[in-house]
C-alpha cells in the first residue's frame, strides 16, 4: 500500500512536470514547480517508510524550506526585475512602491 | 475496564500499520487527482485552485498516515515538523501566485466553456 503511495505520487509529479514545461503563461510554470517541491517532499517521506529506512526527513524538511522561498523569490523578481526591492510598503495608496 | 482499555490497546497496535498505510495511499491518491486537475483544466486560475487544494489535503492525510507510520519518536516529530510547515507555506504560495497573476492583470476565461479562440489554449475538446 505504501508502495502503491509511492507510484500515485511519482505519476503525480510526472503529470505535473508536463503543465511546468508546456504552460502558457509564468505563473502556470510557477505554480506547476511549486507543486512537483510538494510532492517531492512527500514523497521523500513516504520513500523513507517504502524503503523501511526512515532517514530522509531532514532533506524533506530542508526541501520543504527551500521550496517556499524559491517561489517567493521567482514572483518578486518577475514583479519587480530585480532582488533587491524591499518589500516594505510605503504609504497605503500606492501598492507595493509600484 | 482495565480489561477493556487493554483490549483496545491490542487492538490499536495491531491496526496502527494498517491505517497509517491506507492514509498513506489515500493520500497520493489525491496528489494524483490535483495533478490531473492541474494538466487538464482550462484556465490558470482553475489549476490554481485544483493544486492550492489538493497539495493541502493531500499534505494533510499523508502526514497523519506517516505518522501513524512511525516507528520512534524522533521520526514522529520530524513529520510533524514538515506537516506544520505544508500547512503553513503552501495556502500562502498559493495566495502569492494567485496575487501576482491578478496584479499582473491575467484574465481569467469566463463564459460557458470559456470564449472560443480566445485566451484557451487547445485541450483536445
Amino acid at each position: 500500500m505504501i508502495g502503491a503511495s509511492v507510484l500515485f505520487l511519482c505519476l503525480g509529479t510526472a503529470l505535473i512536470l508536463i503543465r511546468a514545461l508546456s504552460g502558457p503563461t509564468l505563473y502556470d510554470r510557477v505554480l506547476a514547480v511549486n507543486s512537483v517541491g510538494t510532492k517531492i517532499v512527500l514523497l521523500l517521506g513516504v520513500l523513507g517508510f517504502f524503503m523501511e529506512r526512515p532517514d530522509f526527513l531532514d532533506i524533506a524538511i530542508l526541501y520543504a524550506l527551500i521550496n517556499f522561498v524559491a517561489t517567493i523569490a521567482v514572483l518578486k523578481f518577475f514583479r519587480y526585475r530585480s532582488f533587491q526591492v524591499t518589500l516594505v510598503r510605503r504609504d497605503a495608496g500606492d501598492a507595493g512602491g509600484r | 475496564m482495565s480489561e477493556f482499555l487493554s483490549t483496545i490497546s491490542e487492538y490499536w497496535t495491531v491496526f496502527r500499520p494498517w491505517l497509517g498505510a491506507a492514509l498513506s495511499m489515500l493520500g497520493g491518491f489525491l496528489a494524483l487527482v490535483g495533478a490531473i486537475g492541474v494538466l487538464r483544466f482550462p484556465d490558470f486560475y482553475t489549476r490554481l485552485h485544483a493544486a492550492s487544494v489538493t497539495d493541502t489535503g493531500a499534505a494533510l492525510v499523508l502526514i497523519v498516515g506517516m505518522c501513524l507510520l512511525s516507528p520512534s519518536g524522533l521520526v514522529f516529530v520530524k513529520i510533524l515538523a514538515i506537516g506544520i510547515f505544508l500547512f503553513l507555506t503552501a495556502p500562502s504560495a498559493a495566495h502569492a501566485i494567485a496575487n501576482a497573476a491578478h496584479t499582473a492583470k491575467l484574465e481569467p476565461v469566463t463564459g460557458r466553456f470559456g470564449s472560443p479562440g480566445e485566451n484557451v489554449e487547445e485541450h483536445g475538446g
